[in-house]
C-alpha cells in the first residue's frame, strides 16, 4: 500500500496520525480516500470544486506531482505521497 | 501573559542568531525540531535556503523539497517539526499581514529582528483556534542568557 505522510500541522484532523496507507493506485484517489478516513482534513486539501488547494502540494517520492507530466501515476507498495503546505511570509513592507 | 511556551537551549538559539546575521540583509529562513513531552522544547535548528522568488529582504519562501526532507527527519529521528524561524531584517519582530496569511496552526513561528550584525529581539507566535497570532513565551532551559529583552524569559 502507498503511504501517504500528512504534515504535521494537519496532523489534529487525522488524532495525531503522521501516516495514511491507500491501496488506491492513483494519486489523488488515494488523497481523496485519505480525506474520507479523515473528513475533518478535506477542507484543508481540496477546494468546493474539488480540487486542491493551490497552497497544498503533493510530491511522489521526490517528484512535484503537478510538475508531472503523466498525472494518473500508478502508486507501487513502496510509493510514498508527501502532503506539502505552502512555507512563506515576511516582513511585507 | 501567554500560556504558551517554548523552551531552547541558549546555544541553539545561537545557531539561529548567527543565521539571520548571515543572511542579513535577506530574510532567513529554517526549521527548528524536538519534542513535548515536557511541554513544547526545540533540540534541533535546520536553516535552509529562503528560494522566495522576488524581493529576499522583504519576503521569504521555503523550498517544498526542504518541507519535505523536514519531515522525514523528524519521522525517522522521532522528533516533532515544531515550527518555522524566519528574520524581519531592519523591521520588528512582530508577525506581518503576510506572516499571518501563511501561518498554519500547531507551528510556532520564532522572527527575529536582526540590523547589520545585531539581533534586536526575538519572538515566537502561535495561531490560537480563532486564526491569530498568540505571543509564545521563550525560556532559554540553560539560563545563562544575556537576551532579557522584551519576550524573552530565563525562568522556566
Amino acid at each position: 500500500m502507498a503511504r501517504i505522510i500528512i504534515p504535521t500541522p494537519l496532523r489534529k484532523f487525522t488524532k495525531d496520525e503522521s501516516t495514511f496507507f491507500s491501496s488506491k493506485k492513483n494519486v489523488l484517489e488515494a488523497i481523496e480516500e485519505l480525506s474520507s478516513f479523515y473528513p475533518e482534513i478535506k477542507n484543508n486539501l481540496f477546494d468546493e470544486d474539488n480540487k486542491l488547494r493551490s497552497f497544498v502540494k503533493v510530491f511522489v517520492g521526490d517528484k512535484d506531482y503537478n510538475s508531472l507530466q503523466e498525472k494518473d501515476i500508478e502508486l507501487q507498495d513502496d510509493t510514498v505521497v508527501s502532503i506539502i503546505p505552502a512555507i512563506a511570509g515576511g516582513t511585507g513592507k | 501573559m501567554s500560556d504558551l511556551k517554548l523552551k531552547i537551549h541558549s546555544k541553539t538559539l545561537k545557531e539561529m542568531e548567527s543565521h539571520a546575521k548571515l543572511i542579513f540583509p535577506y530574510e532567513c529562513c529554517g526549521f527548528f525540531f524536538g519534542n513535548e513531552a515536557n511541554g513544547r522544547l526545540i533540540t534541533r535548528v535546520l536553516p535552509v535556503q529562503n528560494v522566495k522568488n522576488g524581493d529576499q529582504r522583504r519576503r521569504f519562501e521555503i523550498d517544498p523539497v526542504d518541507y519535505m526532507k523536514a519531515e522525514q527527519h523528524a519521522l525517522e529521528n522521532n522528533v516533532k517539526l515544531l515550527g518555522i524561524f524566519h528574520s524581519h531584517p531592519l523591521h520588528k519582530a512582530i508577525p506581518s499581514q503576510h506572516d499571518l496569511k501563511q501561518a498554519l496552526p500547531y507551528f510556532s513561528y520564532i522572527i527575529l529582528s536582526v540590523y547589520s550584525n545585531s539581533i534586536e529581539d526575538i519572538t515566537s507566535w502561535r495561531l490560537n483556534d480563532e486564526g491569530a497570532f498568540e505571543n509564545e513565551i521563550i525560556y532559554l532551559t540553560d539560563k545563562k542568557s544575556s537576551y532579557g529583552k522584551n519576550h524573552y524569559s530565563n525562568t522556566a
